[in-house]
């Protein structure tokens, strides 16, 4: 239920980039988000029309890149895929591990343009 | 996280950029900007201010989070009563409703300003920020931020403070860092509570509960502690002790002291190799 906040974040940042660049309509959003990140990506498609209704990003396409989960084993040397309850090296099974991939919360691109408005 | 350096683009999101790559490609006649920005930005910003403000008074912040009922308030009772006359203590108390919590430690002498979320399921860095305005901070050596009680949201959300300490009761099971690994794998310290039910609840193992732990890659500490019958207790407040110290320090250096893991910053500005 914290993924309307994080909604309300992305909407922020998203105004203040259309005013930086003169636009008054984003047609595209990509977001990079890992599971380690504590954010559920259906949710937060489910909240982004709430939280973007009458603003510049109302008809914005939201898309949600998922990052896998990587480690790096510092006993090792090896990177390896993990999962989000299991960070261990996937090469040695050691547990001292450092992650390389999988908790981002990014805003990674977006498309915006200026239409001007038929009267 | 910085957004002018260049080091938000990590080994996991690069490929992202490269010519061809998702992100590389232009829909006609519309601008495309590459951002790579933390959603959380406006939060970390918030959280970074509150740091600062913290170290300027050395006020040792630590956030405590766990389930509802996992006895988060019962340990600081312990915690005021144990080190209350040694170092001044004050509480920031989350709760959707009620100032409870806020007069429980308020009976044990000790300053605690309640923030009621309503709705809201975790604490916010701004909610801090108002919060600290209400305390007199240079009559403050230890601040405990009692989160909401949730080990789901409070997680994602950076306080500004310098330690994390995640609580697990024995009823919850020994399973609960597997369930949730993203607020267990921000622990700093993991306290298994209630150890006094241990008895009567023969299916927890502590074994477990510590292999699960390790295995979000965590070395914190997992200590066993009763608040009825003291038993570990004592493990818990030379924890609190000793990070104190070393967080002096810190700020006799002119640092600052940030929990273990963080949700971006620690990693992205770690050298990949």
């Amino acid at each position: 239920m914290h993924e309307l906040s994080v909604c309300h974040a992305l909407i922020t940042q998203l105004e203040t980039l259309a005013k930086a660049q003169a636009a008054n309509r984003i047609l595209d959003v990509t977001l990079g988000i890992g599971p380690l990140s504590g954010i559920e990506p259906r949710l937060l498609e489910q909240a982004y029309p709430l939280a973007a209704a009458g603003t510049v990003a109302e008809h914005a396409q939201l898309t949600i890149q998922v990052s896998p989960v990587r480690v790096h084993c510092i006993t090792c040397g090896a990177e390896s895929e993990a999962s989000v309850s299991r960070l261990v090296c996937a090469q040695c099974g050691d547990w001292h591990t450092r992650l390389i991939s999988g908790d981002e919360l990014l805003l990674l691109h977006v498309e915006l343009t200026r239409e001007t408005e038929c009267v | 996280m910085c957004d002018t350096c260049g080091c938000n683009v990590t080994k996991g999101n690069r490929h992202l950029l490269a010519p061809g790559g998702k992100l590389e490609k232009t829909s006609q006649g519309a601008q495309a900007i590459t951002v790579l920005k933390n959603l959380l930005s406006e939060n970390d910003i918030a959280a970074m201010h509150n740091r600062s403000h913290l170290d300027r008074q050395a006020v040792f912040t630590i956030n405590l989070m766990s389930s509802p009922g996992a006895g988060k308030t019962a340990l600081l009772e312990a915690t005021i009563e144990a080190l209350g006359e040694r170092y001044r203590i004050a509480v920031i108390e989350g709760d959707l409703e009620t100032e409870n919590d806020a007069e429980r430690i308020r009976a044990k002498g000790v300053p605690a300003i309640q923030i009621t979320t309503g709705t809201a399921c975790h604490l916010d860095a701004h909610m801090i920020h108002d919060a600290l305005h209400r305390l007199n901070l240079a009559a403050v050596d230890i601040l405990f931020v009692e989160n909401v009680g949730n080990l789901v949201c409070p997680a994602s959300f950076d306080l500004g403070q310098h330690r994390n300490v995640t609580l697990l009761s024995i009823p919850e099971g020994d399973d609960k860092p597997a369930k949730y690994p993203v607020i267990f794998r921000a622990a700093d310290l993991v306290g298994v509570t209630k150890t006094d039910l241990l008895p009567v609840l023969g299916d927890f193992s502590m074994e477990r509960a510590k292999q699960y732990v390790q295995a979000l890659a965590n070395a914190a500490p997992v200590l066993e502690i009763s608040t009825r019958t003291e038993a570990g207790l004592q493990d818990w407040l030379d924890w609190v002790e000793k990070a104190l110290i070393e967080y002096r320090a810190c700020c006799e250096r002119g640092e600052s002291l940030r929990p273990a893991i963080q949700p971006d910053g620690a990693r992205l500005h770690a050298a990949v190799p």
